[in-house]
């Protein structure tokens, strides 16, 4: 079950350039649906992320509580909620990140592409190449330039050919929005660059490796608002070829990017639904008073 | 507020304030006397033969210091072979792999390896080198040395890799980079500096020892083709000079004290250059 989260080289064609990459399942994974996957993806969205009872544990505190919800592909889901509501662990755990904290634990399923996050013999470090992440402060390397800092991944990762090198970088920046602002001084640290662009370069970090999905831990919070519309922009360009999820404290901008919205209260996943019903109809009380505002 | 108590508040003031001064012009002082002093006695011996030859035999005036400063020159590498592949490892063991139960320990005990004297050091060099091999050799003395960098590399080492923001570790986790990758290429290289500044104050710190050298390196009147014999070092070159009853050799005990003292000033001024480098990187 494991065999797509076996390590596969960068360089092979099922992680070339998004626009080539027509099948988001990678042609090493077996598909566990039995019949016409295809046919009923017309149907039916494709889900990535299959999250089953998922309990998340800080040793005694339990940070999330049976969360079960589904992810689709090509698609911008959003998660909101009060602080402290369980919302940035949740992220973590798609791509293993929240096991780094001591004492974290979980129990319950989430499947990547119908196979287990967790499963025995799945390494961690191969589950974070294939699910990006960009964190809520910027963090581009300080001893790095912006071409090293947006080529890291795929150089640490062993990606010698330069010519694959130099073509990335062009797209992941470009990708970034980023290209036109930074092209003739690529030398130059990437903490020279102002705090939007600093994100927008951890961004094209991120997708330098070709991730399948990119998770967003409040992109915007420290950025100012022109900064934050090209990046809410950027999203919107790249969930075309990519599955993101955002964490966001800022409604409006939930209201904005996301086709999906998932309203976390105390840990426990209230509603989720399109974002439009999220914000329009809400089904849940506590939902309605949260996204008008009446507490949190 | 009576003007008379007025009058003592100020002299209580001024009192108190040049009593810090005198004491802050103790401290300093002595370092100015040693200066002044060395220079004094020291520069009128220094030429270019002190540079480029070998001592001379007693009662033949000239001669230099040529092989004492080259095979200072060598101890201290060969400390460095010792000292800062142990002391980096297990700094980067205690900041990025080590538990904390342990690393109480593991700094516990380098502390305590601070504090031994350096002779133990050399003690324990000529334990382990000179006496199986019997024979004074350069790599004892190096090893000697390289003893007492271990610790104080390690601890510096530790001490600024704790330093490197979390947020680049999990940046780098995050593009599914292995973790001995993120340590070598990310977290080491943003502590380079650091790292750096901290072997230079180790090497700093052994290149005026003597006491370990006495029964290792022994000293050399002579170029040491080998590390395996015996070899001339600054310390020990001052140290036979300066018992000895020749003026000659005095005079020449004081000029190799002056150049020891500008090697370790070079060291730390590396030091400073490099630490105000590291502030300026982090203001930006």
């Amino acid at each position: 079950m494991a065999m797509s989260l076996d390590e596969k080289p960068l360089t092979e064609p099922a992680i070339a350039p998004p626009a080539a990459r027509v099948p988001v399942v990678p042609p090493t994974v077996t598909t566990p649906v039995p019949a016409g996957p295809a046919k009923s993806a017309l149907e039916r969205p494709e889900v990535v992320f299959d999250i089953r009872q998922l309990n998340v544990f800080y040793g005694a505190n339990r940070a999330i509580s049976n969360v079960t919800l589904q992810i689709y592909a090509r698609s911008v889901t959003a998660v909101i909620g009060p602080s402290g509501c369980g919302k940035s662990t949740f992220l973590r755990t798609l791509n293993r990140m929240h096991e780094l904290t001591p004492g974290a634990h979980h129990t319950g399923a989430i499947l990547l592409l119908g196979e287990s996050l967790y499963g025995a013999g799945v390494d961690a470090t191969i589950v974070r190449r294939r699910v990006g992440m960009v964190f809520q402060k910027s963090n581009p390397f300080p001893t790095m330039s912006i071409a090293e800092n947006v080529l890291v991944g795929l150089r640490l990762n062993g990606v010698r050919d330069k010519a694959l090198l130099r073509q990335r970088l062009e797209e992941s920046l470009r990708m970034a929005a980023l290209w036109d602002e930074v092209k003739d001084h690529l030398g130059r640290p990437g903490i020279s660059l102002s705090g939007g662009q600093q994100q927008r370069l951890c961004i094209a970090r991120a997708l330098a490796v070709r991730p399948e999905i990119v998770l967003m831990d409040e992109p915007c919070s420290s950025l100012d608002p022109l900064a934050t519309a090209k990046i809410e922009e950027l999203i919107q360009q790249i969930k075309r070829d990519y599955t993101v999820v955002i964490v966001t404290h800022n409604m409006q901008q939930a209201a904005r990017v996301s086709d999906r919205t998932a309203f976390f209260y105390m840990g426990e996943l209230v509603e989720y639904d399109e974002t439009r019903t999220i914000f329009m109809s809400p089904s849940n009380p506590q939902t309605e008073a949260y996204v008008s505002g009446r507490f949190g | 507020m009576s003007p008379r108590y007025d009058q003592y508040r100020r002299f209580r003031n001024a009192f108190m304030s040049g009593l810090f001064v005198l004491c802050a012009v103790l401290v300093v002082s002595p370092l100015a006397l040693i200066l002044f002093h060395l220079l004094r006695e020291g520069i009128g011996a220094l030429n270019w033969s002190f540079f480029t030859q070998l001592p001379k035999p007693v009662g033949e005036a000239g001669g230099g210091m040529a092989n004492a400063i080259v095979g200072t020159v060598i101890l201290l590498g060969l400390a460095c072979l010792v000292g800062v592949p142990l002391g980096l490892l297990g700094g980067v063991y205690l900041s990025e792999y080590g538990s904390e139960r342990w690393n109480v320990w593991i700094r516990f005990g380098a502390d305590i390896l601070n504090g031994v004297p350096s002779i133990v050091w050399g003690m324990t060099a000529y334990a382990l080198v000179v006496v199986p091999f019997k024979t004074f050799s350069a790599y004892s003395g190096g090893l000697a040395l390289g003893f007492i960098m271990i610790p104080l590399v390690l601890r510096t080492t530790e001490e600024v890799l704790v330093l490197v923001p979390g947020a680049y570790r999990e940046a780098a986790l995050a593009l599914g980079i292995p973790h001995w990758k993120i340590i070598l290429h990310i977290v080491l290289r943003t502590a380079r500096k650091g790292i750096i500044t901290g072997v230079l104050l180790a090497m700093g710190r052994i290149a005026g020892e003597t006491a370990p050298l006495l029964f290792t390196a022994f000293g050399n009147r002579f170029w040491s083709h080998h590390l395996s014999e015996p070899i001339a070092a600054l310390p020990l070159q001052i140290f036979t000079y300066a018992i000895s009853p020749y003026d000659d050799w005095h005079r020449q005990a004081w000029a190799g004290a002056l150049v020891l003292i500008f090697l370790v000033f070079c060291l730390s001024t590396g030091v400073r250059l490099l630490s105000a480098d590291r502030k300026k990187n982090r203001a930006n």
